[in-house]
């Protein structure tokens, strides 16, 4: 069993967990994983290790309440506990002194971003951050950010905080501006097939972190796999980090809805048990 | 000769049977069980066991059962197998102890495994445990390290504990077993009789660590330094899915068989929404392949409620390597067979969904083209190695495919403490068995004591 030793609301559908796991916690990388399984008849869940603290023993994820899975996980309060953490799982995220780097966060991508961002300063990068919300009430970690970030650019699609536009935007003005060494994008599917546009004719080396559906989380079922150029890849031993350019977008969004249907179906049955009528 | 036939178990009809996951072959009664290893002739130089990769003393057991002594049956079979309710299920008799029984040549030979079978779940309805120590190697000091709990492990396990070393198995999974439990499905091998078995390993004093992936949390080097085991054994099976590498291999509704039956038995999706993994197959299911795993998958898929299972094999049913036994089960469930016959082409709809799948089946006229209606194919293709150990283990030799490398009889690998078996080794053969890989787990641990006495 796993105590959750905090909880933090971001937004009505955003969440933070804080989790005693110390074995995780010593080892985890940036970059990397874990499997949440809360109990014997819930899904493994895949979050990334948002923050990992070996000395308090602790693992942070942060979650958006996408369907009934993560929609049970809003219900545990701080001393709750859950069955089953696996991980670290995934390869680390590369990290290393490439030189200027602008680091991308979309929406709830902004959490899985802040490891990498703080390794990579702390290897002497120079950090640039571009981090998106829908809006102002959505935004979350905009002091840790700015605490590693050489330069720190906020954008909202709405404009109610920071500029209004997309991540893209400051992006592309970046790439324009000057040399930038490496670009690492993580949020929803579709900005970071748009970030991986945006520096494709630049030649800048951009690195995403794919979400495919995952079971096992250990190289034996291909549920997570991903076309990475000619090649197949599955995104929970061989990634979650993988080149931009590279990943097949497109079907990674129709394999996304492999399970719709009946992701419909539990989302109901749980708002059902939750307010009967 | 015996004048008397061979005793069937009774089996769930296949019209019931293809509604539910409950166990098909029932099992003996005590009079079957009687009746049954009354014809066996004790004989003087027994075959049967030779055919046994673990030697179990089949004649002996067989002896006691006829005399009602089926306590002295389980001491019997425990010397050699650990787990008799698990193997008497799922060996391949046929080719094993059974082929070897002199009673075979003329009629029917002795029903081994049923008989070893009913030992077995006779001792666990009595909680009966095999603790007879195999001898002590001192103090027991000595830590021992097992990644992944598979049979290889478990058995590797069991003789450690026995011997007195302080044992702690690690596996990546929530639930022990590997294939026993994520893999064959449970009307072939009910869990409760997994988790059974294994619940005599933790009465030993042995530890089961799940969600500890091996490579990812420890590597070796720190389980053999800062967690300071003596000993190591990999019992990580060969669980990396085969892809066919045809055109839509990526679509939606195409999925590996470990994929498949790890959402039915691991993740019980079959009790969806109850249990929250879905699995997701359509009406008309294809499986490609005709092995151990591409049966179960097709049986498997029946239980669900498609309108049409089909298994889709290269060459002939007499060629499958899956046991006659279960291909008759498969039969007589309703699964459909197109022999000869190979996928060329995954067919999407406008959305990426299979739509259909186009093959070419080859008879004595020549090859036609065939176009199956499915909205789902599984790929039963078989697997290899996973090749995070190796991955995260320089020191350790591995060949090409990441299948670790062992050294003769003991079983060591490049690195001195640790040992390898089960499916991650290619050692005697490519067998890949429920009980050759508890057997090499043994032969390992055999291994690992003479190493701990000598180091
Ligand atoms: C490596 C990795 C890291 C991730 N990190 C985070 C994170 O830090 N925070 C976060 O909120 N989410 C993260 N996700 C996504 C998260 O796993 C899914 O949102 C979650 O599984 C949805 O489950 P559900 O039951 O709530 O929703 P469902 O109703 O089951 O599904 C909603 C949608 O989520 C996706 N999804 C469903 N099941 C899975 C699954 N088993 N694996 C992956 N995606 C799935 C599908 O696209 C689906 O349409 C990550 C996914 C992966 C693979
Ligand atoms: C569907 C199917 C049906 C079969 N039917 C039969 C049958 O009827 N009869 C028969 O004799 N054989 C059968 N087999 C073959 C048999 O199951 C295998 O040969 C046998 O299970 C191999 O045992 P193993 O201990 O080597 O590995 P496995 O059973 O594969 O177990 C390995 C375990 O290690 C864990 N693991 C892997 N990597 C790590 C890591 N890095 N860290 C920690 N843990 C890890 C895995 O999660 C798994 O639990 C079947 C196989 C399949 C797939
Ligand atoms: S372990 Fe398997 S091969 Fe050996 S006697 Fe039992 S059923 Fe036969
Ligand atoms: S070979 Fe057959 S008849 Fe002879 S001892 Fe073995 S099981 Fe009995
Ligand atoms: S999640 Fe099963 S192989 Fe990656």
């Amino acid at each position: 069993m796993f105590e959750i030793t905090r909880v933090e609301n971001f937004s009505p559908s955003t969440f933070l967990w804080e989790i005693n796991a110390p074995e995780i916690a010593w080892a985890a990388r940036p970059g990397q994983f874990v499997i949440v399984h809360c109990d014997e008849t819930s899904e493994r869940i895949p979050l990334t290790i948002a923050d990992f603290d070996a000395v308090k023993g602790t693992i942070t994820i942060v979650i958006q309440a996408a369907g009934k899975g993560t929609m049970q996980m809003m219900e545990y309060k701080a001393g709750d506990r859950i069955s089953a953490v696996a991980g670290p799982l995934g390869e680390p995220s590369e990290i290393e002194n490439f030189g200027t780097v602008v680091l991308v966060g979309g929406g709830l991508g902004v959490a899985p971003v802040y490891p990498i961002l703080r390794a990579l300063k702390l290897k002497g990068c120079h950090t640039i951050s571009i981090i998106g919300f829908r809006s102002k009430s959505l935004v979350f970690w905009e002091s840790r950010f700015r605490d590693y970030s050489d330069e720190s650019i906020i954008v909202t699609d709405d404009g109610s905080y920071g500029e209004k536009a997309l991540v893209t935007r400051p992006l592309k003005d970046l790439l324009m501006e000057r040399q930038i060494n490496r670009v690492i994008a993580i949020g929803p599917l579709v900005m970071m097939r748009a970030c991986a546009e945006v520096t494709r004719p630049f030649g800048v080396r951009t690195i995403v972190s794919v979400n495919p559906i995952m079971v096992d989380g250990t190289g034996m079922c291909g549920s997570c796999r991903v076309s990475l150029g000619d090649e197949v890849k599955f995104a929970c031993i061989d990634g979650p980090d993988m080149d931009g350019h590279l990943v097949n977008f497109d079907e990674l969004l129709i394999r996304q809805k492999r399970f719709v249907k009946y992701e419909k179906q539990s989302l109901a049955l749980h708002e059902k048990k939750k307010c009967p009528k | 000769m015996s004048k008397i036939a061979r005793q069937h178990s009774a089996h769930l009809p296949p019209d019931t049977r293809r509604t539910n996951f409950m166990e098909v072959v029932c099992g003996y009664t005590e009079a079957e069980a009687l009746t049954e290893s009354g014809r066996c002739l004790q004989c003087k130089e027994p075959l049967c066991s030779v055919g046994c990769p673990v030697r179990i003393n089949i004649k002996g057991f067989i002896n006691f059962v006829s005399k009602k002594d089926y306590k002295g049956a389980y001491k019997t079979i425990t010397e050699a197998n650990l787990f008799p309710s698990i193997c008497g299920r799922v060996c391949p008799q046929e080719r094993q102890c059974e082929a070897g029984c002199i009673l075979g040549k003329k009629q029917q030979p002795v029903a081994i495994g049923l008989l070893e079978r009913f030992v077995g779940d006779m001792a666990q309805q009595h909680n009966w445990q095999e603790t007879r120590p195999i001898d002590l190697i001192g103090p027991t000091s000595k830590r021992a390290a097992i990644i992944g709990s598979g049979p290889a492990g478990l058995a590797c396990a069991y003789d450690l504990a026995k011997a007195g070393v302080t044992v702690v198995v690690f596996e990546a999974l929530h639930l022990p077993g590997g294939v026993l439990t994520y893999g064959i499905p449970q009307f072939r091998l009910p869990k409760e009789r997994v988790f059974r078995e294994i619940e005599n390993l933790t009465r030993l004093g042995v530890t089961i660590e799940t969600n500890r992936v091996i490579g990812k949390i420890h590597t070796i080097e720190d389980l053999m330094g800062r967690l300071s085991f003596d000993v190591v054994f990999i019992g990580t099976g060969a669980g990396y899915p085969r892809n066919l590498g045809i055109k839509g291999d990526s679509l939606n509704g195409v999925m590996s068989a470990n994929e498949f039956l790890t959402r039915v038995n691991l993740m019980r999706g079959f009790d969806f929404p109850r249990y929250a993994t879905p699995v997701g197959i359509g009406k008309n299911v294809a499986v490609i392949g005709c092995g151990n795993t591409a049966i179960d998958s097709a049986r498997t898929s029946l239980r669900l409620g498609p309108d049409n299972v089909y298994i889709v094999y290269r060459r002939t049913l007499e060629e499958s390597p899956a046991r006659k036994e279960e291909i008759r089960h498969a039969i007589e469930e309703g699964v459909q067979f197109i022999c000869l016959t190979t996928a060329k082409e995954i067919i999407p709809d406008n959305e990426g969904w299979v739509k259909a799948m186009n093959c070419v089946q080859k008879d004595e006229t020549g090859s036609s083209e065939i176009l199956l209606n499915v909205d789902t194919v599984i790929y039963a293709l078989g697997t290899m190695a996973n090749p995070i150990i190796a991955r995260t283990t320089p020191e350790l030799t591995t060949d090409k495919a990441n299948y670790v490398e062992t050294n003769g009889e003991s079983l060591m690998t490049s690195m001195p403490g640790v040992f390898a078996g089960g499916d991650i080794t290619r050692s005697g053969g490519t067998f890949t068995t429920v009980i050759h890989a508890m057997s090499t787990g043994r032969r390992a641990a055999k291994g690992m004591l003479e190493y701990l006495e000598s180091n």
